[in-house]
């Protein structure tokens, strides 16, 4: 029987009918969990979205996502949700771009695209071609940077407070009392490629898989006890003698925290 | 007065009269953000001509928590609960969506009884959430009454809310598989009490005080008229769109869970106003109830969660003893459960409108990508095609017939 979630069937042969209406707008066309995207060529989008909407007969725009893929040359995808109230079916439509390159905006097809785009924009910085009014929208005023980029941290780099003495809100660096902490979820027995303490003569281990765990959390120096400043301070004045750490064993976690290449 | 006088001379001219007038400017205003019928924390820059109002920009984001974001690092059921907190008027509508995502991307199957009880649930959830947006729309036009009889209603369903979960609002109740824990038989006796008896008697009065009020009709009649065409333009859904005339209802059009079990009418406008958005949901109401009547009446007995081990954690009891479910406890408590690799959209009805989930899987245990359609964000985008020409004081009623929730919007 399987899920319960919303049914949704595909018409006879709908793949190959906007195929036939795409032409040479198409890329590639996936059909997973019962859902057909479709990826077309970036400058053609909004052609392609006019034969849908007049041909298809998807009238409304449902949603455009954003998706950051900062492994691929392309790194963002916009995928655009259509649904047709008349034949009850829904589709999704790709492109890909990366910061520089627009992508041709669709509001003069469906008004509601102005939002649509302009969060897109806001949260990972696709410009959208032919948009008259790309401002950010769920930022706040004055941000800088595009929040849902995986390269950006998820603190993020400022914090704002209301300031007594100034009488208004301030605007400072992040101050993380506790540093990020990356668990690693991948089972010993699945895979993971670990270099275990005392192990580190044994055969080279495999080149890690793309998703290769982290450094896990550890306190490698006395001065680095989480317990605040005071506590920092006095441990290092006490461990001044210690043999230094090899530089190797920098800790993932606190390097998100830096502002380094701010978008 | 000679000094008037003698200041009007330069003043007249008698070959062009409009020598001397004064240049009057559009006046701009700032609605909100904290204006109590903004139903949040909406800013509204309004440029009014007398009382007129000639563009209607809203700025949103002043409750952007980051939603999205926090999810893509927490693990599938870490990030149910701020589903809760999207929509904080109808909690377990937004669930919904969650809950059938994963699962979709999972294609796992959910005993009969759970996808009763989430039907049910979803559903009084829709009574909750009109009580609340009936009785704000109602006041926002003036009237004071009908709010706190129909917030009655809402305190019961929240009572309801707590006997089935523990909590009032962010319940967290549906899980993917299936949902939290079963609901003891006293509370659907009294939930079917309640159908029969509190809740017709205190909605159908506190509706016979507004439905047919002069005053009520005057605010709200020919407000903010938008045809078929730009419904279906400005991406609406819900009540907003069955408000439009066109009969789209996502439990009928593609049914999940139950509710193509379920008998239903989809009530649609006519005149396409504020009142015929009002008058939509107030007939979901009654439509909801029906449809808890008849959930109580076919539920089963049976299991309430999938008994997949490898999604749905085994209960407390059966951990203690088990060494397998200690094992399975442990497993999904602390790494959860991988999902595999790819995308779905998986939109359903919550009861401001479409409400959808577009859930990106790169097979790990955390959610790649969850982008949330909220329902708020296309129908707010339309404020200025809506209240151009129309009063200022059009402005609460055309929100209110909206249903917009900030938490939801803003994310």
């Amino acid at each position: 029987m399987g899920h319960s979630a919303p049914k949704i069937a595909n018409p006879e042969g709908i793949a190959e009918e906007i195929g036939a209406l795409l032409g040479s707008m198409l890329i590639e066309t996936v059909d997973h969990a019962d859902e057909l995207s479709f990826t077309v060529v970036r400058e053609d989008l909004a052609n392609a979205m006019v034969a849908l909407r007049d041909m298809g007969h998807y009238q409304q725009l449902m949603e455009v996502a954003g998706v950051d893929y900062p492994e691929r040359p392309e790194r963002f995808e916009v995928a655009y949700h259509l649904l047709s109230v008349t034949r009850n079916h829904r589709i999704r439509v790709k492109v890909t771009t990366d910061e520089d390159t627009p992508v041709p905006t669709v509001t003069h097809l469906w008004p509601v695209a102005g939002w649509l785009e302009r969060e897109v924009f806001d949260m990972y910085g696709v410009l959208f071609d032919g948009n008259t009014d790309l401002r950010r929208i769920l930022t706040d005023y004055g941000f800088k940077g595009h929040p849902q980029r995986k390269d950006f941290p998820l603190t993020g780099y400022v914090e704002l407070r209301y300031s007594e003495e100034d009488k208004r809100v301030v605007y400072e660096p992040v101050k993380l009392a506790q540093d990020f902490r990356s668990f690693d979820f991948m089972s010993p027995w699945e895979g993971a490629q670990y270099v275990l303490p005392g192990d580190e003569k044994a055969a080279a281990p495999a080149p890690a898989p793309a998703a290769a765990p982290t450094t896990p959390k550890a306190t490698e120096k006395k001065g680095e006890s989480g317990a605040g400043e005071p506590t920092d301070s006095k441990a290092k004045e006490k461990s001044e003698d210690a043999p230094a750490k090899p530089a190797a064993a920098t800790d993932e976690g606190k390097g998100a925290a830096k502002p380094e290449g701010k978008a | 007065m000679s000094d008037y006088l003698e200041k009007m001379d330069h003043v007249i001219n008698a070959d062009d009269p409009s020598y001397g007038d004064t240049q009057i400017q559009n006046y701009t205003i700032n609605f909100g953000p904290q204006h109590p019928a903004a139903h949040g924390v909406l800013r509204l820059v309004m440029e009014l001509d007398g009382e007129i109002v000639e563009r209607c920009d809203p700025h949103v984001g002043l409750l952007h928590r980051g939603t999205e974001k926090l999810i893509e690092y927490k693990t599938y059921m870490q990030a149910l609960p701020y589903f809760d907190r999207l929509d904080y008027c109808s909690p377990l509508g937004m669930e919904h969506s969650y809950v059938l995502a994963v699962e979709k991307l999972l294609n796992l199957e959910v005993p009969l009884r759970a996808q009763y009880l989430r039907v049910f649930f979803a559903e009084l959830t829709r009574i909750c959430n009109h009580m609340l947006n009936l009785g704000s729309h109602i006041m926002d036009v003036g009237a004071m009454t009908p709010n706190l009889w129909l917030f009655e209603i809402r305190e019961d369903c929240l009572n309801f809310f707590e006997r089935a979960s523990g909590a009032r609002m962010h319940s967290a109740y549906f899980r993917p598989g299936g949902v939290h824990q079963d609901v003891p038989l006293k509370l659907l006796t009294d939930i079917a009490d309640w159908l029969d008896t509190r809740l017709p008697r205190l909605f159908e009065d506190a509706m016979s005080l507004v439905v047919d009020n002069r005053i009520f009709k005057q605010r709200n009649v020919d407000i903010a008229v938008v045809s078929k065409e730009d419904a279906l333009k400005w991406g609406f859904s819900g009540p907003m769109i069955r408000g439009s005339g066109i009969a789209w209802d996502i439990r009928k059009a593609q049914p999940y869970d139950v509710y193509d079990r379920m008998e239903f009418d989809v009530p649609v406008g006519t005149q396409f106003d504020c009142y015929d958005r009002f008058m939509v949901r107030v007939e979901e109401v009654r439509q909801s109830a029906r449809i808890m009547k008849q959930c109580l009446n076919e539920m089963p007995e049976g299991p309430i969660a999938s008994f997949d081990r490898k999604v749905s954690p085994p209960k407390r009891g059966e951990m203690k003893r088990s060494m397998e479910s200690l094992i399975h406890h442990f497993k999904l408590y602390t790494e959860g459960f991988h999902v595999p690799a790819g995308e779905v959209y998986v939109a359903t009805e919550s009861p401001k409108g479409e409400f959808g989930v577009y859930l990106v899987s790169d097979g790990s245990n955390k959610p790649y990508r969850c982008k949330i359609r909220p329902t708020a964000f296309s129908h707010l985008q339309a404020m200025d095609f809506l209240m151009k020409g129309h009063m200022l004081a059009d402005t609460t009623a055309v929100l209110g017939a909206m249903d917009i929730v900030f938490g939801e919007c803003d994310r």
